[in-house]
């Protein structure tokens, strides 16, 4: 089903977290609100399952507008980021719960409880209580609690955040998995990039309670709008350099380095330029040679990081396939391919 | 609570033991010759008892003349202890989570307030409460004492579960909000759950405090029909022409009776009290 938030603002008595929100969730999407603590993405969350009222703007499931309808009458599935299951429940009970406050007959309740832990594996594990099951098992059952009255929407506030690196891993790809085979409609509320950029169809990035760009995790990684979302998405992050625009071309604070602008050759001079450049464009292969000193070296097994401080202080980042030539301390000369450089204008919008 | 300790090799508990047992003893010893003396006679100025006897216990199946039979004292007792659990269980239950959840105007203010009254001595109440109850018609009546010790009483109960409702997480109520639970029911079957051992500990408090209890009902329910042990137990002493140490020790005896069978199998409820919220 689709989502729609049409001028959606939340704020908390003077306090405004969210100011005329447009957000659009076509129907068996799943949609990453990504952005730092903060930034209104839980709130946007609690406004569509109905936890916090908008305090202007509506909220349209398909065609239904349920701004103004309580929680108990929308039909969303949360699951939350402790996964608030029932403490004194057993497994069965909490996946049963949605379906018992309906006054569903047992006996359907019990059989549709089988079919769901069946779905996310954790048919064996119906007796016990929260307290006995692992984080991975416990964030299980809260998908499955969430899911099994086939809700309109499925809401995920940073679901893997408690979960240890493997178990993230594997339910990063569990969670894909049931979202695609019932094809419900999802939005992930999450502050880690790569959950955002691995699971999602599309990504909306926030910042202080505005969307700053919606797009593929591929678009937005390769074709940042601003500064703060090219800082954003990429792990090791992209490196930032300061300068101004002369003559056509970027030059560093110290004027040491120069890079052509290429299309963007008419920007005028002596106006302040930010260039960002991405580790994988820094390296032994490039067009434009730049010097610097190793400040910072580490091996990941497959590729290695390096920080190179250059001359005026700034740092650029490089991942490298795995070498042994360079250390600590070396001063190096390595190449960046101008292509690949974002140039962002002094207010952090991309030019 | 602490687990039972071990015994340590390097530490021996007995000096400790002998240390305990020497400064109880004048307790201990005071206690047993509550329970020999109703069941011996002893020669006067002797602490030796020198003949076995039930005549101290005959209260149990004889009723004196002017008194109230023992065992209708003994129901008024439970009515009255019971009835106050009921009540400061149902209210303070209730009212605990609604000053911990919901939004009340003057959230501070009232519970500023219950805290005054839970300061507030009772006894110097007793005189407007006597004359309250006189004009609405609950004087010497159990509903009456109940429902007034009960108030006296409510104070720290609110405190009391206000405070382990504020340990139950948030997101339990919201993720049974989106689940498509009234608040009441979340109240009820997803948070209630959550503060048992409270509930438990100040049903149990309440239950003692009730038991024990002797100003209020002596003041405010005196009548033969409607006494509980407290004031029977008062009113042996004050009978002035039947004086009987003997059966006074029986019937005091006979009144902590129940207190402590509670204390034998609840005192790990009880302890709770003092302890906080849900632990997983």
């Amino acid at each position: 089903m689709r989502i729609l938030l049409d001028k959606f603002s939340k704020s908390f008595g003077n306090t405004k977290v969210i100011e005329a929100m447009d957000l659009e969730v076509g129907s068996g999407e799943m949609l990453a609100l990504l952005g730092p603590s903060g930034c209104g993405k839980s709130t946007t969350l609690f406004a569509i399952c109905g936890i916090h009222r908008p305090t202007s703007g509506r909220i349209l499931f398909g065609e239904r507008d349920v701004t103004s309808l309580p929680s108990q009458e929308r039909n969303v599935g949360v699951v939350f980021q402790s996964y608030a299951l029932y403490p004194h429940m057993t497994v069965e009970e909490n996946i049963g719960f949605p379906l018992t406050v309906r006054r569903l007959p047992a006996g359907d309740i019990k059989k549709r409880v089988a079919d769901i832990s069946a779905l996310v594996h954790i048919d064996k594990l119906l007796g016990r209580r929260p307290a006995q099951l692992s984080g991975g098992q416990q964030q299980r059952v809260a998908l499955a609690r969430a899911l099994i009255r086939r809700p309109d929407v499925l809401l995920l506030d940073e679901p893997l955040a408690n979960l240890d690196a493997k178990l993230r891993l594997e339910m990063r790809s569990e969670i894909r998995r049931l979202q695609k085979e019932t094809g419900i409609t999802a939005i992930l509320v999450t502050h880690d990039q790569v959950e955002a950029m691995s699971m999602c169809d599309r990504i909306a990035i926030m910042k202080e309670g505005e969307i700053v760009q919606i797009a593929t995790p591929s678009e937005m990684y390769n074709d940042p709008r601003t500064a703060f979302v090219a800082g954003f998405l990429g792990n090791p992050p992209i490196s930032f350099l300061k300068g101004k625009a002369l003559g056509g071309a970027f030059v560093s604070g110290d004027g040491n380095f120069r890079l052509p602008l290429g299309s963007l050759r008419n920007v005028g001079d002596g106006r302040a330029l930010t260039i960002g450049i991405r580790p994988e464009h820094f390296g032994p292969s490039g067009d434009l040679a730049i010097e610097g000193k190793v400040a910072f070296a580490e091996t990941q097994g497959r590729e290695n990081l390096y920080d190179v401080v250059l001359a005026d202080g700034s740092v650029l980042r490089s991942i490298q396939p795995v070498r042994d030539d360079v250390k600590l301390g070396d001063c190096v000369r390595w190449n960046l391919s101008s292509e690949a450089a974002f140039v962002f204008a002094e207010d952090g919008r991309r030019l | 609570m602490a687990d039972k300790t071990e015994t340590s090799v390097n530490f021996s508990s007995v000096p400790v033991m002998l240390l305990l047992t020497l400064v109880s003893l004048p307790l201990v010893l005071m206690y047993a010759y509550l329970f020999i003396d109703t069941i011996t006679n002893s020669e006067a100025g002797s602490l030796i008892p020198n003949e076995l006897t039930l005549e101290h216990w005959r209260f149990l199946w004889e009723t004196r003349p002017g008194k109230a039979s023992i065992w209708l004292v003994t129901l008024n007792t439970f009515i009255f202890a019971g009835g106050i659990t009921a009540v400061i269980l149902i209210v303070s239950s209730m009212a605990g989570y609604v000053l911990s959840r919901l939004n009340v105007p003057a959230r501070g203010l009232l519970l500023a307030g219950v805290m005054v009254l839970h300061a507030f001595p009772s006894v110097t109440l007793i005189i407007s409460i006597f004359i309250v109850l006189q004009y609405v018609g609950l004087y010497n009546s159990l509903i009456g004492v109940i429902l007034v010790k009960a108030a006296i009483d409510m104070p720290l109960g609110i405190w009391l579960m206000k405070g382990f409702y504020d340990t139950v997480p948030w997101e339990i109520e919201m993720a049974g909000l989106v689940d498509g639970a009234s608040r009441f029911t979340v109240w009820r079957r997803l948070v209630l759950p959550q503060i048992k051992p409270a509930i438990m500990a100040l049903g149990l408090f309440s239950f003692l405090t009730g038991w024990s209890e002797f100003i209020l009902p002596q003041v405010l329910a005196p009548g033969s029909q409607v006494q509980v042990l407290s004031v029977y137990l008062a009113s042996l002493i004050a009978d002035d022409n039947n004086f009987d140490f003997a059966t006074f020790k029986a019937v005091g005896v006979f009144y902590v009776v129940p207190v402590l069978i509670l204390y034998v199998f609840f005192q790990k409820h009880l302890m709770n009290i003092y302890g906080g919220g849900t632990k997983g």
